[in-house]
């Protein structure tokens, strides 16, 4: 039986998106949904028999005032970290893009991407010993300068700050690169023939191209901070309870699953709004 | 249906089990059931007491408690002596799991420290189903090289000189029981919540940070992150045994204690021979061999008596008057355990 075209092609793009939607399916679509299921339970039916359906959990979100509390203080957070790396990523990505080429383009890449050979728990337990009072910022600021000082960051909110953008900054690097590597050199050779000073090129040019990059980068970044639980657990010290640390506890403290993955939901539905108030922004980037 | 070919399931696990039990168990060997080293497997031990006795013992291992109350659900028959912490001892005397124990053949029996042998979660309406093996207790620890004299108030944790110097676990319920204790209540029957909630506002301003592990506790202490602190007595006997200046209390409000028992399950065929194990093993002569491998605090006075004046248990647990201002951990529901963490999070979250 001979396939027409359009049959090879179907065949063919099945086969081989194949592979990748099962894998979404196994790994993603089923824990969800498992999830889902227990966030509407009164109890998680492998610790008791006696559970039945409700959506207890759900309001037990509205019920007290600490839940939205924390989840607007993880939000905040989220917006501080992103803006920090995009502050940080993207004149780094616009220099790795445009003015610098060859070999040296590559090493500077590969610095880029160290932090992701390591384990995210040893890079935040090596940002505690940089941070700690007393510690190698101090030992090497005293060694430089003739003065007593003490910068004791750790178990604050900076601290947290610091160790969630190192670990998120490639991210908003490596989207804006991209989107400004697209950017076609003789556009903006063009722009500058016709006299148009930097800033010109760079707000009506090279920022609107680049746009789309940066939010890719942005949106990584936003949605896993927003739910983050170890950093701010090894470096907030008694400052770092948020939605995700409170999640964490229902899960492993206090065995509480239906009500770990209600909040869980909530937050990806919150996280799914703000998104999606910011798609015409996104758009329009497209 | 599902439950039916669970049940189907574990009734024929446990008929093997019985089987297994019935044609391997001689009248001289008994299985214990345990956490994997603690003290019942010690290699000297199980060897002395076949030496002793004729009796061979054999081991099974649990890896928390609700699997040991599965263990002994699941193969009735199976095992002679259990290790039951006393907050399981209720259940698993409810579900008729483990039987009352004749004292009179336990020559040591006598020689527990009255609020351990007697304990009321162990010897319900006077009946033994538990004898008091080891225990410890989370209490305070301050540094001895900044902290001097040493504290005999648990309000040091309060204590303005030491703001910014002070840790307490990451633990709803640990936290709640402590400023019961501070505030006069006894940790299993905390009637003034507000009480307590307002005492742990006063401390988050004087806490550096939680801790959550032994590693992170000497990791911070070491650092000089805080210089008063909760901490088990298991790990502060090991961190002054790394030479850290660590000094253990248990403050004149009291301390949180854990109790664990050695009980026997009610389908044992050698109770006989699991009493004379029991015997052994609250025995002074094991549990100074024992003592010298690392072992917690035991529930028997004289064994405690009979360790050398340097060991940490013993200078720091070994008097009898320390022992009876701990309070033992009574069964939390689950209400409980939530509303406790509930408490804590709007402690936490409100600074």
């Amino acid at each position: 039986m001979a396939l027409t075209a359009r049959q090879t092609n179907a065949l063919r793009a099945g086969v081989l998106l194949s592979p990748a939607y099962l894998w979404l399916t196994v790994a993603v679509f089923l824990p969800l949904s498992a999830m889902l299921f227990f966030s509407f339970l009164s109890a998680a039916p492998f610790t008791t028999d006696d559970w039945h359906f409700t959506t207890s959990n759900y309001t037990a979100f509205f019920s007290r005032s600490l839940y939205p509390d924390l989840l607007g203080r993880s939000l905040l957070l989220s917006a501080v970290v992103t803006l920090c790396c995009v502050i940080i990523g993207y004149p780094c990505a616009y220099v790795l893009a445009k003015q610098i080429k060859g070999r040296s383009r590559e090493a500077l890449f590969l610095l880029i991407i160290l932090p992701f050979w390591s384990n995210s728990l040893v890079r935040i337990f090596s940002w505690a010993i940089v941070l700690r009072g007393n510690g190698i910022i101090d030992h090497t600021i005293e060694a430089i300068l003739p003065v007593d000082v003490s910068i004791n960051l750790m178990f604050s909110f900076p601290a947290i700050v610091i160790g969630l953008v190192h670990s998120y900054l490639p991210y908003v690097i490596l989207t804006c690169y991209l989107a400004l590597q697209a950017i076609d050199d003789t556009l903006i050779d063009a722009a500058r023939s016709l006299g148009a000073p930097f800033r010109t090129i760079f707000v009506r040019l090279i920022l609107p191209l680049s746009l789309p990059g940066l939010a890719a980068g942005a949106v990584l970044i936003f949605v896993p901070v927003a739910g983050s639980f170890m950093e701010p657990r090894i470096l907030g010290g008694r400052m770092g309870t948020f939605y995700g640390t409170v999640i964490e506890d229902q899960f492993v403290a206090v065995f509480n699953w239906p009500l770990g993955a209600a909040l869980s939901f909530i937050l990806l539905a919150v996280v799914l709004v703000i998104l999606g108030a910011a798609s015409p922004v996104l758009r329009h980037a497209r | 249906m599902k439950t039916i070919n669970r049940r189907l399931a574990l009734g024929t696990i446990s008929l093997m089990a019985m089987m297994a039990g019935a044609s391997f168990a001689s009248a001289a060997e008994i299985r214990v059931l345990n956490w994997q080293g603690y003290g019942t497997d010690e290699a000297f031990a199980v060897e002395a007491f076949e030496k002793k006795t004729g009796t061979t013992v054999v081991h099974d291992y649990f890896t928390s408690e609700q699997e040991m109350l599965t263990k002994l659900r699941t193969n009735p028959g199976a095992y002679d002596v259990v290790l039951v912490n006393s907050a399981f001892t209720g259940q698993a005397k409810a579900e008729g799991l483990i039987t009352k124990i004749d004292t009179s053949d336990i020559s040591n029996f006598a020689d527990l420290a009255p609020n351990l042998g007697q304990n009321a979660d162990l010897v319900p309406g006077g009946d033994v189903y538990g004898v008091a093996w080891t225990w410890g207790v989370t209490s305070l620890t301050v540094n001895k090289d900044v902290v001097k004299p040493a504290p005999t108030s648990l309000n040091v944790l309060w204590d303005p000189q030491y703001a910014g110097k002070v840790s307490i676990r990451d633990d709803g319920v640990e936290a709640v029981q402590f400023a019961a204790l501070a505030t006069g209540q006894g940790i299993n029957d905390i009637k003034d919540l507000d009480a307590v909630k307002a005492k742990l506002k006063a401390l988050m301003p004087q806490i550096k940070t939680f801790w959550s592990s032994e590693n992170d506790w000497n990791q911070f202490f070491s650092a000089g992150d805080f210089v008063v602190s909760t901490f088990w007595s298991g790990g502060a006997g090991r961190s002054a045994s790394k030479g850290l200046p660590v000094e253990f209390i248990v403050p004149e409000e009291g301390a949180i204690g854990w109790l664990d028992s050695l009980a026997i399950p009610t389908a044992s065929t050698h109770q006989a021979e699991a009493r004379a194990f029991i015997n052994w093993m609250i025995d002074p002569e094991f549990y100074v061999k024992w003592a010298a491998n690392g072992a917690p605090s035991s529930a028997s006075n004289k064994a405690n008596a009979a360790l050398p004046d340097t060991d940490f248990n013993k200078v720091t647990l070994g008097d009898p008057a320390v022992v009876a201002r701990v309070q033992f951990m009574a069964p939390l529901s689950d209400d409980t355990r939530k509303a406790y963490l509930e408490l804590w999070q709007d402690v936490k979250t409100a600074q």
